[in-house]
């Protein structure tokens, strides 16, 4: 592992679901859904996992969480005693003294909380499962995880239903963070959540890390969340890596047409932004059986006879720049400017984020 | 100017429930132009999903139209008011599918899983086939299966011919949506209403729609009522933009107007709330504070004003303000731009 | 600090929020007025079964030739215009052809009716020595009779066969359902949860179970207990027996909801958080279920009623000495003893009833359950 103390390193890592068929469920073929994926997320920062449906990034971030286990690859993590551990091949009974460390914030608010157990008991399950016995001890951590994501600690006798989905977002956070792991997944967190308040869930998050100095894996389908929370963008197709680079180099200048083509496709909220016109056709590839060579190829605008039989590899194009793609440096595909637009966008004021006066 | 194909007044839709009254609609107005897309932006609770029922006459009990009327011109007829029309009557299922068609936001849950999508199209034509071809001989089930294949390839579906045989779940979500598009169009609507249709479908899925949506509005001279929540889609779709909170409307004007130009604190806040990927990474965003309140605990006067960083104190809790212009074709309902209004006792 | 002791909900608002699920049921259950009065007639039956002595008239078991087909002594609650509630007397004559006592009521004379008197001695849940019942004949003559709903063939009274035969089938019912709730629970638990093998095992067990015919199983599980078994051994075997194929339906059930939770994220997160697999069965899926169990079970309770009535009515299931609504009915299975005696059909009625109460009460408990799928 290199010297700038990466936490977590994937490498080549694989997962392929059976498809299986006929009365004695024999395996006739699998679903690649994660193929040959390798990154690095450095501590403290933050990773933008980003994909449309079915390219693996809920898979990827499973399998890391080891929710799943994968089919084959490593994932080195780096734990709190600095050993270096290879998550994939171990045991339930092994992965447990690891668990603390590495916690998750998942999509839908409403089914992420036990419904029929109180919010001091649901963000207090983890302190209670990993020795914290003690009732007061607990209530204590508690009420001051609620008041670090910008609730009030005595509603923790409340249950899950009286609470929005924004708010339940942020208990859900709160529980993340009980056990002070090194690695947080976040796998969509804001998606289920309205405009206003998804605003605020992101200035949490951003706020918790610079505050807890937390390591983010974010998952997410929406472009723009992304950028606004990542120190570095994955972007994934049909369960491969396509690119990955710091955001504001991928978002300046992509280098994979595919991540070119997500984010003209992104509609800007500016009515004299250029419009999608120039839409990618066809449809994303099936998972279960990909086309040859290079899985974009029947979608690409700048597709060459290469691209439809050689499978390009994740090669670098330029510091810290990794590309899937055979055309990689000839090909100038234009970006999204850092720039506020014209218009009300832009940046004003500040933020009143943490404290919800609900 | 020409007269709007509908017309919504003052309408008010209130749910009956054990626990309490909801106003979910409460005095909405807006007008659609022929041929234009409006749309319907607001975040949930603000009652457009339920605008939309309204005016297909499918609120579910226990909620129901107390007030207001929604006036539907088909051509140089007078026009119909669709509120007062008992939801199952003839009348009614004689503008649905017809006059008025519907894009639901599932196209999974929209098609009946036991019939192929042609099928299901060939029955539109045949239900409404005295209104989208008044004279002529009787349609034919060849006839009728020949134009779902034409409908089919104009919507952008390959292999139309097989196609027409998929039952819904062997569809993609992408092409499901283009089946249900085609299936609203079957019989040349004048007016479209489009509830969400691209939030279950990815986003470059969703360009392609949204190409399509454009194209064929400009074929036809369709009318379109665009509900979203998704400020970026109605930026790129809308001509004319109502944004709603809490059943209210709380501006509404040209697409131009609402943009660039924004008058309510809502509107305002709303736009900056948005994560834009024009912006630097790892930027704050400005959020209006508090969140949005229960249906149930509606406050009084403006709903807005507990939230609103401009309230004007002894004013914005007490009486809610009246959508009243504020610009050439831009309406606002907000004390801050009526003084006069505020000041009336 | 102030979050040790949290305060006490003011508005409606707050109650809300800290109100459990269960709280929550009972809220939606208050509202249906035909489940909420079904409940209450059950808590009476229930109340019965807790002490039958105390609610019979006359020991249940004293027979007594002489005094059989008595017919009802309808009690009367005013006795002109003064609530003093009295019964009438029955007069017997001597039938002179088949020389059998032949009774029949006599308004002309009254026998008034009392509230605890004394009566035969009994025990009070098997422990203390008690001679109080509710209601007794309270006349200066100590042989005044009191049938409130006849007698049979034997001349038992049905009255206080009847509260005794209550206690019996509620019994079974609900011991039976506990039985198969727990089984059911347990199997279909490891089944829905740890799937592969012991799920595959645990349903074709289960379509096995379901696929045999009930009532030859009965009769071949109930004709194997041998004849001389006490009345209490007879009537643990026939609770198993019934709680042994209930158990089936039950148990599919809790696989299909363990399936659906395993995939819950809340379920997920407390994996993460490194809880152990016992502590998320039992602290988190089961009381997710807990409640749709319940609801189901309480509708599953009127089958193990009628199916024990089924057993003893066709002998086959409690038998005389001991009493229950079977038993009972089997007093009532031919015509000429209908004819005379149409009082012997009561039980009937009270089974009925009693079934009814199950439905209805389940039937709020569910609706009031289901809403809260989250």
């Amino acid at each position: 592992m290199s010297a700038t103390a990466s936490l977590l390193e994937v490498r080549h890592l694989k997962k392929l679901f059976p498809i299986r068929r006929g009365w004695n469920r024999r395996i006739i073929g699998a679903v690649s859904a994660v193929d040959d994926v390798s990154f690095t997320i450095r501590e403290g920062e933050t990773l933008g996992l980003v994909g449309e449906s079915g390219c693996g990034k809920t898979t990827t971030a499973r399998c890391i969480l080891r929710a799943i286990p994968p089919t084959g690859g490593e994932i080195l993590f780096r734990a709190a005693d600095g050993r270096v551990v290879d998550l994939a091949p171990l045991s339930r009974a092994e992965l447990r003294p690891l668990r603390p460390q590495i916690q998750m914030v998942f999509q839908d608010p409403f089914g992420s909380l036990n419904p029929r157990m109180t919010i001091f008991d649901n963000v207090g399950e983890p302190l209670l499962v990993n020795g914290l016995r003690d009732r007061r001890a607990r209530l204590e951590r508690v009420a001051g995880l609620l008041e670090l994501t910008g609730l009030r600690p005595e509603h923790m006798h409340r249950f899950p239903h009286a609470f929005s989905g924004g708010q339940r977002q942020r208990i859900g956070i709160a529980r993340a963070l009980a056990t002070e792991p090194r690695l947080v997944v976040a796998d969509e967190p804001v998606s289920a959540l309205d405009v206003s308040v998804q605003a605020q869930v992101l200035n949490l998050l951003l706020e918790l890390q610079k505050r807890l100095h937390l390591t983010l894996l974010f998952v997410a389908h929406d472009l723009a969340v992304v950028k606004h929370i990542s120190d570095r963008v994955a972007v994934m197709y049909v369960g491969q890596l396509v690119e990955l680079a710091t955001a504001e180099a991928i978002f300046r200048r992509p280098r994979h047409p595919y991540t070119a083509a997500l984010m003209r496709a992104v509609p800007v909220p500016d009515p004299h932004a250029p419009s999608g016109d120039v839409a990618l056709a066809g449809e994303v590839a099936n998972p279960a059986s990909p086309p040859a060579g290079c899985y974009f190829h029947p979608r690409c605008p700048h597709v060459v006879e290469r691209c439809r039989s050689e499978r390009p590899e994740l090669r670098e194009v330029a510091a810290g720049h990794v590309v899937r793609c055979h055309r990689a440096e000839e090909l100038a595909l234009a970006g999204v400017g850092a720039e506020p637009a014209r218009g009300a966008q832009g940046v004003v004021e500040s933020p009143d984020h943490r404290r919800e006066n609900v | 100017m020409t007269a709007p194909v509908l017309r919504v007044t003052d309408l008010r839709v209130h749910f009956f429930l054990d626990e309490g009254l909801v106003r979910a609609v409460d005095g909405v107005s807006f007008d659609v132009p022929p041929g234009q897309v409006v749309g319907i932006v607001g975040e949930s609770g603000c009652g457009k999903s339920v605008t939309m029922k309204a005016i297909l006459q499918i609120v579910e009990p226990p909620g129901r139209i107390v007030g207001g009327q929604i006036l539907f011109r088909k051509d140089s007829a007078p026009p119909v008011d669709l509120a007062r029309l008992s939801p199952k009557s003839a009348e009614l299922r004689a503008i649905r599918g017809a006059e008025i068609a519907l894009i639901p936001q599932e196209p999974m849950a929209a098609f009946s899983p036991i019939h192929s999508v042609g099928e299901q199209i060939i029955e539109a034509l045949q239900l409404h086939e005295r209104q989208w071809r008044p004279s002529g001989p009787r349609l034919s089930r060849t006839e009728a299966r020949s134009l779902t294949v034409d409908l089919f390839r104009s919507v952008g579906i390959s292999m139309p011919e097989e196609r027409v045989d998929a039952y819904s779940w062997q569809l993609s979500g992408g092409l499901r949506q283009r089946a249900m598009i085609a299936m609203a169009l079957s019989c040349r609507p004048r007016l479209l209403i489009a509830d969400e249709p691209t939030t279950a479908v990815d986003v470059t899925t969703q360009a392609q729609i949204l190409n399509l949506l454009r194209e064929l509005q400009r074929r036809h001279g369709t009318a379109i009522v665009f509900i979203t929540h998704d400020l970026g889609v109605i930026a790129q779709m809308a001509r004319y933009v109502v944004v709603m909170y809490l059943g209210r409307v709380m501006e509404q004007g040209s697409v131009e107007e609402i943009f660039h130009a924004p008058k309510h604190p809502y509107t305002r806040a709303l736009l900056k709330s948005i994560p834009s990927v024009n912006v630097a990474p790892r930027t704050l965003l400005p959020t209006i504070a508090g969140s949005i309140p229960h249906p149930l605990g509606r406050p009084r006067g403006c709903p807005f004003h507990p939230r609103c960083p401009d309230a004007i104190p002894g004013v914005c809790a007490e009486r809610a303000p009246a959508l009243r212009p504020v610009g050439a074709t831009q309406l606002a309902s907000c004390f801050l731009y009526h003084r006069d209004e505020a000041a009336e006792p | 600090m102030s979050v040790l002791a949290p305060a006490l909900p003011v508005t409606a608002e707050e109650r809300v929020s800290v109100a459990s699920s269960w709280r929550l049921i009972w809220w939606r259950f208050r509202k249906h007025r035909l489940a909420l009065a079904s409940a209450l007639v059950l808590i009476a039956l229930y109340v019965v079964v807790l002490c039958p002595d105390f609610f019979s008239t006359q020991d249940p078991e004293a027979t007594d030739a002489r005094l059989a087909f008595i017919p009802v002594q309808r009690l009367h609650v005013f006795d002109g215009f003064r609530p003093s509630p009295w019964v009438p007397d029955v007069a017997g004559r001597r039938n002179p052809v088949t020389l059998r006592m032949e009774w029949s009521v006599d308004p002309s004379r009254r026998i008034p009716v009392r509230f605890f008197v004394t009566g035969y001695p009994y025990r009070l849940l098997g422990l203390v020595p008690m001679r109080i019942h509710l209601l007794g004949a309270a006349g200066p003559d100590g042989r005044e009779r009191l049938h409130l709903l006849g007698t049979d063939r034997l001349g038992r009274d049905q009255w206080s066969r009847l509260v005794h035969g209550t206690r019996t089938s509620m019994t079974i019912g609900l011991t039976a359902v506990t039985f198969s709730i727990i089984l059911g629970v347990v199997l279909g638990g490891i089944s829905g949860y740890y799937g592969g093998l012991a799920d595959a095992v645990i349903q074709r067990l289960i379509e096995l179970l379901q696929s045999l015919p009930t009532i030859p199983i009965w009769l071949a599980l109930t004709a194997a207990l041998p004849r001389d078994w006490s009345p209490q051994q007879v009537f643990f075997a026939i609770t198993v027996i019934l709680s042994l194929v209930g158990w089936t339906t039950l148990g599919r059930e809790v696989r299909g909801r363990f399936l659906a939770l395993r995939e819950e994220d809340f379920v997920l997160a407390a994996e993460l958080a490194g809880a152990s697999r016992a502590r998320i069965i039992v602290r988190h899926m089961v009381p997710t279920f807990l409640s749709h169990i319940i609801a189901t079970s309480t509708l599953a309770i009127p089958a193990m009623i009628i199916n024990e009535t089924s057993l003893s009515f066709l002998g086959l299931g409690i038998r005389p000495p001991a009493i229950s609504w079977g038993v009972l009915l089997q007093e009532a299975q031919n015509i000429q003893t209908v004819a005379l005696a149409p009082w012997l059909l009561v039980p009937g009625a009270v089974v009925i009833l009693s079934v009814l109460a199950f439905n209805l009460v389940g039937d709020g408990l569910r609706d009031a359950a289901d809403p809260y799928s989250q």
